[in-house]
């Protein structure tokens, strides 16, 4: 159970194993955290999706009325594509990007920036200004539209790769770190076990050669006191304290 | 992302088109042209290269100056393999409809992928 599944490096310590228990719990935080930034760039990203859907189906609508009225134009001047390419030198009709922040995603916003006033020389439309003015017009509506799309898709585009990233990370610590930590903390509890158990078996082990040296001890001394009581006899009777006695004597004159 | 640093110089659309929407967004101003007389814009009529729509397209989604690409569906039909491959998120890659082809957003790469997020 404990050596299953790939665990982390480390030795089997109590500190380790406070080390990893810690780890753990922050990779739980974490873990959850993600899931909460995750399920908000979730929420946010259908509300997009929805805008994305409608706001292509209306340009489609709003380029068609911008075709038309590009039709009468032509209708009524005749071709005035070469004369318009020729005249394009800067443009007047810009965008400025600014950004939103969604959950810690910088979403970079377009924004339609006209100058006004640059307005082309129609020389040689002696017609037909009108329609042409018209077209201007309903064209520059048609860009607006296509330029609030362009946000609403790019917003969309990060935030996909924001959501991929995150999911990445979420299915990273739930299915491969926290499991990681979880095995490495099963194996240092083992490993800890373990050693407990040996330590015990040794005291064990300790305390039966102890219980049968003392036994063995016991034993002999037994056998020796109902053997030989003469020899205490013989030990106390003799020249013992006389010896003793008199080597003392000497050291200590020494 | 090192997008995030540059996209505020960002300020310019760029198309590839047919020669009625051509005219008609040069004709609200978005025509430019910068200091190496290159054209933020590509006229393709029925005598274009595929390949010079493919560099067209290249050059423009790498310029650092264009926020956003516009470019006639049946044009993108074109080079279509190119535009799916198309992931980054500048500039803004926008398909618009044109005169004779009408709108289909079925062929549209990033409603695609809105269809396959939707359907799952």
């Amino acid at each position: 159970m404990s050596g299953t599944g790939a665990r982390e490096n480390v030795f089997a310590t109590r500190m380790a194993l406070t080390n990893t228990k810690l780890r753990l719990k922050g990779a739980q935080t974490g873990h959850s955290l993600l899931a909460k930034k995750r399920d908000a760039l979730t929420t946010r990203f259908r509300a997009i999706l929805k805008k994305v859907d409608e706001a292509k189906r209306k340009m489609g609508r709003v380029m068609q009325l911008a075709s038309f009225s590009m039709a009468e134009v032509t209708y009524a001047t005749g071709d005035i594509s070469y004369l318009v390419q020729e005249q394009a030198k800067q443009a007047s009709f810009k965008v400025k990007a600014k950004q939103e922040n969604v959950s810690g995603v910088v979403l970079p916003a377009f924004e339609v920036d006209r100058v006004a006033g640059s307005d082309f020389n129609l020389t040689g439309l002696g017609r037909g200004g009108q329609q042409v003015l018209r077209a201007k017009e309903v064209y520059a509506k048609a860009i607006e539209t296509l330029v609030d799309l362009a946000s609403l898709q790019t917003a969309f585009t990060i935030l996909d790769e924001v959501i991929r990233a995150t999911n990445r990370r979420v299915n990273a610590i739930e299915h491969v770190v926290i499991p990681r930590l979880d095995n490495t903390i099963k194996y240092i509890m083992s490993e800890l076990d373990e050693m407990d158990r040996e330590e015990f078996f040794r005291l064990k082990k300790v305390q039966g050669k102890k219980k049968r040296d003392t036994a063995a001890r016991e034993a002999k001394e037994q056998a020796l006191v109902g053997e030989t009581p003469p020899e205490f006899e013989d030990f106390g009777d003799g020249d013992g304290p006389t010896d003793l006695l008199s080597s003392k004597d000497e050291d200590i004159i020494f | 992302m090192s997008t995030s640093t540059s996209y505020k110089n960002r300020n310019l659309l760029a198309v590839i088109g047919d020669e009625d929407s051509i005219t008609g967004l040069l004709l609200a101003g978005i025509g430019h042209i910068n200091e190496n007389q290159k054209k933020n814009f590509l006229v393709v009529d029925a005598k274009t290269q595929v390949s010079t729509i493919e560099a067209a397209f290249q050059e423009f989604t790498e310029r650092k100056d264009i926020a956003i690409l516009l470019i006639n569906q049946h044009i993108a039909e074109k080079i279509r393999p190119t535009v799916d491959r198309y992931q980054q998120a500048f500039p803004a890659l926008l398909e618009i409809p044109s005169k004779d082809h009408p709108y289909d957003p079925s062929k549209d790469s990033v409603l695609k992928r809105v269809q396959k997020l939707f359907g799952e």
